[in-house]
């Protein structure tokens, strides 16, 4: 089982060794909204004083966030999706390779890809805003962890998709991600939100795990309630999304569409 | 044993009958050529084989393992090529192949690739991104991946097509002496007549899901009165009441 993870990760190691434009990809959106949304939150502090520094802070700290989450997501997508673009998925399903080594071959990319795209957009948070993401302390990776996981179950939902859909859905890949974030409570607090509204972004992850990061900013407590309906919620939807993605590949395998995904 | 046993196998979509109730076996060591006319079911049949189909109904036991329970014990002893699968282009050669290796769990990898590179005549391909081959490179490639676990079983899907005629006949000779090396069963689907009646023991003609006929090369000659197996698979694919 080691084996054929590691011969999908050695696969994707070589692409990207071979790519410089897929490299510079993994670390572009998120220099670039660090930068954005940096220099926005440096205009609030300087406009509005010291009780907004801290909105200001809770706004990059947002955004760095936010990227694990999305760049969590894009990295098991995209995984998949280069298999699909170099219609090499059709070798790989008949190799002893599961799909679920498949899956955390991606998961492992994943992981790689984001702690590389997000190292220039923290090195810049620290330097030219002065925000040190780790300052919380090893709390913080707990929440990073978390939504990481989320990115994940995203993904997997998305993967399912694309059995479903064929590479025809793979625009859902780079924009159901982006569709939550309303509900993610990035930027804003739960309580911004209208009412009914609010339940729909409290069964996200998302919502519980931004709510303990405003807590931390501004009290510097852990709000361990919020830290543990966040893992609940992660386990139930990536337990769901396991499910489904179990579903649309038998499904996939009934109907053919294995052959033909890429079309 | 047989290295493929199909019992009354069944593919049904919406809309087709794509298989309908085949049945055959392919025992170890021997070729067998699945031949038909497009839409004749020869895809949907590898497709099941391989565990990327899920039939409608029936029964495939490969190397001993049946395909519905234990598929990925089966796929670790055989494996398959097809020119219409490709190979990740930014890779190398080696590194498709080495990526391949880890998959099958291969020993002694880099002198596993070494050697196939020799047979296939890679060696000084193997830095090459897969994407910067000819045609007929990429199919030497993909055959090159298809052997890398010296599988007992073998499912060709065209294997010699893009390659000019020396090196169809290169590669046909590659297959002989594997199939006689190693004892590994192999099938065939093809187009190329003449590489059919040179490698098959045995040949299923398929029509419209179903097995019209079948025997070995000489035999079905010999039976419709024919040339050669050109005429033989022309002549049933325009007979209507076959």
């Amino acid at each position: 089982m080691i084996r054929r993870i590691w011969g999908m990760l050695y696969r994707h190691l070589a692409m990207y060794r071979r790519s410089w434009p897929r490299l510079a990809e993994i670390a572009y959106w998120p220099t670039l909204n660090m930068l954005i949304w940096g220099f926005t939150s440096s205009y609030i502090a300087q406009a509005h004083g010291a009780p907004r520094a801290v909105a200001a802070g809770a706004l990059i700290g947002g955004v760095l966030l936010w990227e694990i989450m999305l760049r969590g997501q894009l990295g098991v997508t995209i995984g998949f999706l280069e298999e699909i673009w170099s219609r090499n998925l059709g070798h790989l399903f008949v190799s002893p390779l599961r799909p679920g080594e498949l899956l955390g071959a991606l998961v492992l990319v994943s992981a790689m890809r984001t702690a590389l795209g997000l190292l220039p957009a923290t090195i810049i948070a620290y330097l030219l805003y002065r925000y040190d993401i780790f300052a919380p302390g090893p709390v913080m990776l707990l929440f990073f962890i978390n939504l990481l996981v989320m990115g994940w179950w995203v993904a997997l939902g998305i993967v399912s998709l694309l059995f479903r859909y064929g590479a025809g859905a793979e625009a859902l890949a780079w924009t159901i991600a982006f569709g939550i974030t309303p509900l993610a409570c990035v930027y804003y607090p739960l309580s911004a939100l209208p009412v009914w509204l609010q339940p729909f972004a409290q069964a996200l992850p998302a919502a519980h795990i931004f709510e303990g990061l405003r807590t931390a900013l501004l009290t510097h407590a852990t709000d361990w309630r919020q830290f543990a309906l966040a893992t609940g919620l992660n386990a139930l939807w990536a337990a769901l999304a396991i499910g489904v993605f179990a579903l649309e590949f038998r499904r996939a395998r009934v109907r053919g569409a294995l052959l033909a995904i890429g079309e | 044993m047989d290295a493929i046993r199909v019992e009354n196998l069944v593919k049904r979509y919406p809309h087709t009958l794509a298989v309908d109730h085949i049945s055959f076996t392919l025992a170890p060591g021997q070729i067998l050529g699945l031949l038909g006319g497009n839409g004749a079911g020869k895809t949907t049949t590898i497709a099941m084989l391989l565990g990327l189909l899920v039939p409608s109904a029936g029964r495939i036991t490969v190397l001993g393992h049946d395909m519905a329970r234990d598929r990925f014990a089966a796929l670790a002893r055989m494996n398959f090529s097809s020119p219409y699968i490709a190979l990740p282009a930014r890779l190398s050669v080696y590194e498709n192949l080495a990526v391949y290796g880890h998959l099958y769990n291969v020993p002694n990898l880099k002198r596993r690739i070494a050697e196939l590179a020799e047979q296939f005549h890679l060696t000084t391909l193997l830095k090459r991104p897969a994407g910067e081959l000819s045609a007929g490179q990429k199919t030497r490639v993909a055959l090159a991946k298809s052997l890398i676990n010296q599988p007992e079983l073998l499912l060709l899907d065209e294997p010699t097509a893009s390659l000019d005629p020396d090196t169809g006949d290169y590669v046909r000779g590659v297959l002989e002496d594997y199939r006689r090396a190693r004892g590994a069963a192999i099938l065939l689907a093809s187009h190329n007549m003449g590489e059919v009646e040179r490698l098959c023991d045995n040949v299923l003609m398929l029509k419209t899901g179903r097995i019209v006929d079948r025997g070995p090369p000489a035999e079905l000659i010999a039976r419709y009165g024919r040339e050669d197996m050109e005429q033989v698979f022309l002549h049933i694919a325009r007979s209507a009441e076959l």
